[in-house]
């Protein structure tokens, strides 16, 4: 019921010790997730109320049969981070450190891709399927188990999303946070592939912003191959031109970029775009209903 | 984070890129001893701001003598130079670069930037050199021709004789180019730019490449490895206000609006934005505290937003993650008290500690609007910015 992560899912997090790293494992594993082990280097032996730490993702991984690793580890030691956990056996890296250099993430992109693990971010919220397993900085409680897949760059705009979801009674498979940086892991059109092959997703949000091609990207495979209900909303409609809005990606440049441009391409592929971020949840509401 | 043409010269040389000889001058009579001691008959005065389309301002002159070098810079220094790029108000010019003339045969453009979709660095070119390279692309886009960086073998000297012949080079100036570029190239990497653009290129009547122009922009999130290149900062092209936000490591940026805004996370920031539009107002700012706000940063960003003297009304906007809601309460209050804000502030919060939140916002006596929901929190602040 769900896509990426579940609840046999068996995580480490990298950067435990840290002051965000330590927060957010523990609120993983009050959500239920199975938080089995944590790595700095140099703190080998010690635990973060009793989950074990580790000096390397090698050593984790041998002990405790991890597959999934969070990343908190500082910008300039991030991709270094990522490659270590790929190096290891994980196969599943959520990479929530924001500030990690373009030029870092072109090198670890190609790596991972020979490597044949998937990457989450960086820059990131994480993923959560609900009622099973959180990896990540999302708050739990608004979610709720059920058929909707969420996938968005945004943190808090994708929480909006799910919160208006969860109040009309909507419950979600698994809500992917992509992140808004300009070279990341998964993008739109690969998770949207996912949720289309996941038998017990029905439908989903897709939540882009202005800046690159992603979500015209997207509209394409969406054209094409989409078996389920979409609905969309793009945000920055009111952004200017030639301004970078927090996201590096975030950026209209040379007339490409443009949200309107957007909106058209996700129309024409069918998907409902709510034009209003309050009309997520009733525009998924309606797609259902059908 | 972007410099001036004459500090990208400076890294150009250092990379082995030819440039023409020239000097920067903050006074018509420096402009006039740079004229001396670079000699010849002709030189360029050229108006330093970050922004492209300086020569169509007025902000790039040949001038043919010494005097007509003190009368240009004259002119040029303190005049508000507009370019499409600088926005109606322009940008007042504060420094000027002297160079050498040039004797040119042909304009070439030519840049490497990264290109998102593919996750590689892109060089683009084109014999299009000197024009508005975004209507070269969207009026011809068959005159840009591009290859792509392997970020496992990296340039390859093929890639460039291919692109230099496509570009109409020959004898001495094809072969000069693939050095030229993978010059290039090597200062783009070996300084985290986002952006390293020649334009114009020219192929002097000698048969030489120079390049007449030199446009870098950076990563902003590798300037931690580049302390060299964060000193050529020049806080005079940064808004005073979205530099001191900066240094909260808020992010701003000021709009045309009288609708403040504080949100938390750039999506919703921009979704913010959108929804004060769609309910009738406009935006006065995009303001994201970010994921770890403490009370103090909620108060400058306070401070920011109160600022800006168009603001009429304000919105804060939060969903709760990593940041609680009654840390943002508390900091609204604080500043709401602090500030003496007279101005009506709609409050909506959601997600993490929001009910302590809430009674914070209560329990404070002060006057603000609390609002459940994005609707109804921006038909609330757009009309109390209307009263």
């Amino acid at each position: 019921m769900s896509i990426l992560v579940n609840k046999n899912t068996k995580l480490i997090v990298q950067g435990i010790t840290g002051k965000a790293g330590s927060f957010h494992a523990l609120q993983c594993r009050e959500y239920g997730t199975q938080v089995v082990g944590g790595v700095t280097p140099g703190k080998g032996g010690t635990d973060v109320e009793g989950i074990p730490v580790f000096d390397s993702v090698e050593q984790a991984v041998l002990k405790t049969g991890a597959d999934t690793s969070m990343i908190y580890v500082p910008a300039p030691f991030a991709a270094d981070a990522i490659i270590e956990a790929a190096e290891a056996g994980i196969k599943f890296v959520v990479c929530i450190t924001e500030g990690i250099p373009a030029l870092d993430m072109l090198q670890v992109k190609h790596f991972l891709r020979d490597a044949g693990v998937t990457l989450l971010g960086p820059n990131c919220p994480g993923i959560i399927t609900p009622g099973e397993c959180k990896i990540g900085i999302m708050p739990g409680y608004i979610h709720k188990p059920g058929k909707i897949g969420v996938v968005s760059r945004s943190g808090t705009l994708t929480y909006e999303a799910v919160h208006q979801l969860t109040e009309r009674g909507i419950g979600q498979s698994t809500c992917v946070g992509i992140g808004g940086d300009p070279v990341s892991g998964l993008n739109h059109t690969q998770v949207l592939e996912l949720f289309n092959e996941d038998p017990d997703t029905e439908g989903v949000i897709l939540i882009g912003e202005i800046g690159g091609s992603a979500e015209e990207e997207a509209a394409e495979y969406i054209k094409g191959h989409m078996k389920k209900p979409v609905v969309g909303f793009i945000a920055g409609q009111t952004a200017p031109p030639g301004k970078r809005m927090g996201h590096a990606g975030a950026i209209i440049s040379g007339g490409s970029g443009k949200a309107s441009d957007k909106i058209a391409a996700l129309e024409r592929a069918g998907v409902c775009v709510a034009m209003s971020p309050a009309a997520m949840g009733e525009t998924m509401e309606k797609a259902l209903k059908g | 984070m972007n410099i001036h043409e004459h500090q990208g010269k400076e890294l150009f040389r250092k990379f082995g890129l030819p440039v023409p000889k020239g000097q920067v001058a903050y006074t018509a009579d420096e402009a006039v001893k740079a004229a001396e001691s670079l000699g010849g008959s002709l030189w360029v005065v050229k108006a330093q701001i970050h922004a492209g389309g300086r020569g169509k301002g007025g902000g790039v002159k040949i001038a043919k003598s010494k005097a007509e070098v003190a009368e240009l810079a004259k002119a040029m220094l303190g005049m508000q130079l507009v370019t499409h790029q600088t926005g109606p108000e322009g940008k007042e010019v504060k420094r000027l670069l002297i160079e050498e003339g040039a004797a040119i045969a042909k304009e070439l453009y030519l840049a490497a930037t990264l290109d998102r979709a593919k996750a590689k660095l892109v060089v683009m070119a084109s014999t299009e050199g000197g024009m508005d390279i975004e209507k070269v692309a969207h009026d011809t886009p068959e005159k840009i021709y591009k290859i792509w960086i392997s970020p496992v073998v990296g340039l390859r000297a093929f890639q460039s004789r291919s692109l230099g012949q496509k570009l109409g080079l020959n004898g001495n100036a094809l072969k000069q180019f693939p050095t030229f570029l993978s010059n290039l190239v090597k200062l783009y990497q070996a300084n985290d730019c986002s952006l390293a653009e020649i334009n114009p290129l020219i192929l002097t009547q000698e048969g030489n490449l120079v390049a007449l122009d030199a446009k870098l922009n950076f990563d902003d999130n590798a300037l931690f490895r580049h302390p060299a290149i964060v000193e050529l900062r020049d806080p005079n092209e940064e808004d005073a206000n979205e530099a001191k936000a900066k240094q909260y490591d808020l992010s701003y940026i000021s709009l045309d609006g009288n609708i403040g805004c504080m949100v938390n996370g750039a999506g919703l920031a921009m979704a913010t934005m959108d929804i004060i539009k769609l309910e009738g107002g406009d935006p006065a700012n995009f303001l994201d505290v970010g994921g770890g706000a403490t009370e103090e940063k909620v108060r400058e960003a306070f401070k920011i937003i109160l600022g800006d003297s168009k603001v009429r009304a304000v919105l804060v906007n939060i969903f709760g993650g990593i940041m609680k809601c009654d840390i943002i309460a508390a900091g609204v209050v604080g500043a709401a008290r602090e500030l003496g804000i007279k101005i009506p502030v709609v409050v909506r919060l959601e997600g993490t500690n929001v009910n302590e939140g809430k009674r914070i916002l209560e329990e404070s006596g002060l006057k603000l609007i609390t609002a459940t929901g994005m609707k109804e929190a921006a038909q609330k602040v757009v009309e109390a910015a209307k009263s």
